[in-house]
């Protein structure tokens, strides 16, 4: 209700559920990387020819170099953890409909072999059990369907 | 040749959580009338109308059309600008090329969001990757957070100096009438205010505010025989963007695209010490630790010197280069609106309006604008 | 993902709930027609053109309307079309008519769905009168469609 000219005016809200489905191709760098993550539980980078980085994820053009990539390298699947935190809000996971479950851990990892790092979970959901400089490795969940949710986490390495 | 161009007028809303009292189009319309009345003009004096938001966070798309009416677009050119968090920055930019091109002579430029219709939290996340970041991503807050992660780390940053940019910025709010958050706060406060992503905790963090803000953008002629304002010219203008992924950048938070466009646009306005040089700065700092970390990437100290620029007390109101006297976005975030209410508080400070929250006698001022992976644009104001 | 040779395919739904805010002026034309079964249009003092649904301010002279008009809720159908193809937002599926109608009184058209009545029987120029829901929400489907004048 609000006010105006000494009334009650009623104030109406409409709520729009919005549901959009879509069909995302991975492409062919993609397709390859989610294959050898499904078939193998290996992880693959994309180097650039020209200035020699190797990405992940994987992508078929370098931005700095505007090149193609032209070479599949493996990378990880231990790393070092660059930084994280640990997420305790709660909100909307748009992938589900429904509320994120929190406290969940995340950070970026940089693989061994890898020039740039990958944004994934952590096993972890205490900030005071992890550091920045740590060493991560991931671990594979049983049943893959070649998603990046086929890692399921990184986590310490003692 | 570029002409010249100048802001001469400045509209804002009063920002608030909920504008529940108005629809999107109205709360246009309120910056649009506060912009017009500034600069005692109608809508028959504009030859353009240029708008922006973030479409996905509130689900309504086309402003241009959808608001010809209350933006007084009717019949006329008009054109919607998306760019995230710089959508209002890029507006105004736009209105700057409008006119320099010498193809038109007063351009209305709006930025607006309402936040409270959506979910920008969701919105964010829905624009990360689809395949590497949306399940794990968590909005803006999550990525500043792996940000500051890293800042702390990397330099020693601590969580006090982060929550002086609040103390600093908040209690500046107090003098701005435009304001949302308009109480002022301790460190304490600060670092006992509920944890969100480890280390932002909720007053590291800026608000989610309904809001809009406009600008009028003319050329020289139209500034110098029709604006009742001191007109506050355009000095330098630059953009930059990165790579898609926020794990492709080497340091996250500080910001390659903005060294490089604050070096860019210094060159262009031939600034070279900008600390002393430029009067009034309006940062975008969506979290306490950005400020710290952009007063290294626009040069105002060392790479990993912002928490000790920050306890000299040189960007407070009474220091050398007082760093968001509106209070910042810290305290008043309509994302749409934000980067071009930094651009026209920067106006503001150069047409003297700025009542309790000016910066006396300020005649060079800058203002930044962020975005999405951490992309940059910037502009820098000057006065006669 | 779906296996397609070398191509894989991520099938994903996005999912926001949005609440949109529907204004001053908005509510009063909504709760009309939710209460009373009523519809109102808005006219500019300035230029005199009433417009149905109602808005605060009139584009074409950019001044604020405040003045209410109330309509008969019969008009003419300026143009229609029969939908023939199902699309999951639309109100409800095809084969439905949908018209831009303008209602007596008033200077622009309002476009909503066509009822009891077939492509055959209608051209433009059609009288037509509103018929309201049973249950009504405050939303423009409280009118349920417009029928040929029955007088």
């Amino acid at each position: 209700m609000m006010e105006q000219a000494g009334r009650q005016i009623e104030l109406l809200e409409m709520s729009a559920p919005a549901n959009f489905p879509y069909n995302y191709s991975c492409g062919k760098i993609g397709s390859f990387f989610f294959k050898k993550l499904r078939d193998e539980k290996k992880i693959y980078g994309r180097k650039c020819p020209r200035c020699k980085k190797v990405y992940i994820p994987p992508r078929p053009v370098c931005g700095p170099c505007f090149a193609p990539t032209d070479e599949w390298v493996e990378v990880g699947p231990g790393g070092v953890l660059e930084c994280f935190t640990v997420v305790f809000f709660g909100f909307l996971d748009p992938m589900t409909g429904k509320k994120r479950p929190v406290p969940y851990g995340y950070g970026l990892i940089r693989l061994d072999h890898a020039d740039s790092r990958i944004q994934h979970f952590l096993s972890e959901n205490d900030p005071k059990k992890l550091r920045v400089g740590m060493r991560m490795e991931a671990v594979f969940n049983q049943e893959r369907e070649g998603k990046l949710s086929d890692i399921k986490w990184f986590q310490p390495v003692e | 040749m570029a002409g010249r161009a100048a802001i001469i007028a400045t509209g804002q809303t009063f920002h608030k959580s909920r504008r529940r009292d108005v629809n999107i189009v109205e709360l246009i319309h309120e910056a649009v009338s506060a912009c017009l009345q500034d600069a005692e003009m109608s809508p028959a004096d504009l030859d353009a109308v240029l708008i922006g938001n973030m479409e996905h966070f509130e689900g309504v798309y086309n402003a241009d059309l959808w608001a010809a009416a209350e933006t007084g677009a009717y019949l006329k050119h008009a054109m919607k600008i998306t760019t995230g968090g710089t959508t209002g920055a890029s507006v105004a930019h736009a209105g700057y090329y409008h006119v320099a091109s010498g193809m038109f002579n007063c351009v209305l430029c709006i930025g607006w969001e309402k936040q409270s219709d959506g979910d920008t939290t969701a919105g964010l996340i829905f624009q990360s990757d689809p395949l590497f970041e949306r399940s794990n991503m968590a909005g803006a807050i999550g990525t500043f957070a792996l940000a500051a992660s890293e800042y702390m780390n990397k330099f020693g940053i601590t969580e006090e100096q982060a929550a002086r940019v609040a103390v600093k910025n908040r209690g500046n709010a107090l003098n701005n009438p435009h304001a949302h958050l308009r109480r002022a706060v301790t460190v304490q406060d600060v670092l006992s205010s509920p944890m969100l992503a480890s280390p932002i905790k909720l007053m590291d963090m800026c608000p989610t505010s309904d809001g809009a803000c406009a600008i009028i953008v003319a050329s020289e002629e139209v500034a110098k025989k029709k604006s009742p304002n001191r007109p506050a010219w355009f000095k330098a203008l630059s953009t930059r963007h990165d790579q898609p992924f926020n794990s492709d950048l080497p340091l996250l938070i500080n910001m390659r695209t903005l060294r490089d466009a604050a070096k860019d646009a210094y060159a262009q306005a031939g600034i070279v010490n900008p600390i002393k040089e430029l009067d009034v700065a309006e940062f975008y700092e969506p979290c306490t630790f950005a400020e710290l970390s952009w007063y290294e990437a626009l040069g105002l100290c060392e790479l990993g010197g912002g928490g000790k620029l920050m306890d000299s007390g040189a960007t407070q109101m009474t220091g050398e280069l007082p760093v968001n006297p509106s209070g910042g976005v810290i305290s008043t975030n309509c994302i749409g609106a934000t980067a071009m209410i930094r651009v026209a508080e920067a106006a503001i400070q150069l047409m003297g309006k700025g009542g309790a929250r000016q910066v006396p006698g300020a005649k060079t001022a800058l203002a930044t604008g962020f975005g999405g992976s951490f992309w940059t644009e910037i502009t820098i104001l000057e006065r006669d | 993902m779906k296996q397609n040779d070398a191509i894989l395919i991520s099938s994903q739904v996005l999912q926001v709930s949005y609440n949109y805010s529907a204004g001053p002026v908005v509510s009063k034309f909504l709760v009309s027609l939710r209460d009373q079964k009523k519809i109102l249009g808005i006219k500019c003092d300035k230029c005199g053109i009433v417009y149905v649904p109602p808005r605060a301010t009139c584009g074409k002279c950019f001044s604020e309307m405040k003045q209410w008009v109330e309509l008969s809720g019969r008009g003419r159908i300026e143009t229609f079309t029969s939908v023939h193809y199902p699309e999951p937002v639309q109100p409800r599926g095809g084969p439905f008519i949908l018209a831009v109608i303008k209602l007596d009184g008033s200077d622009t058209g309002l476009t909503h769905l066509v009822g009891e009545a077939e492509e055959k029987d209608l051209t433009i120029g059609t009288k037509l009168e509103a018929v309201f829901q049973e249950n009504r929400t405050g939303h423009i489907l409280d009118i349920k469609y417009f029928r040929p004048c029955r007088d």
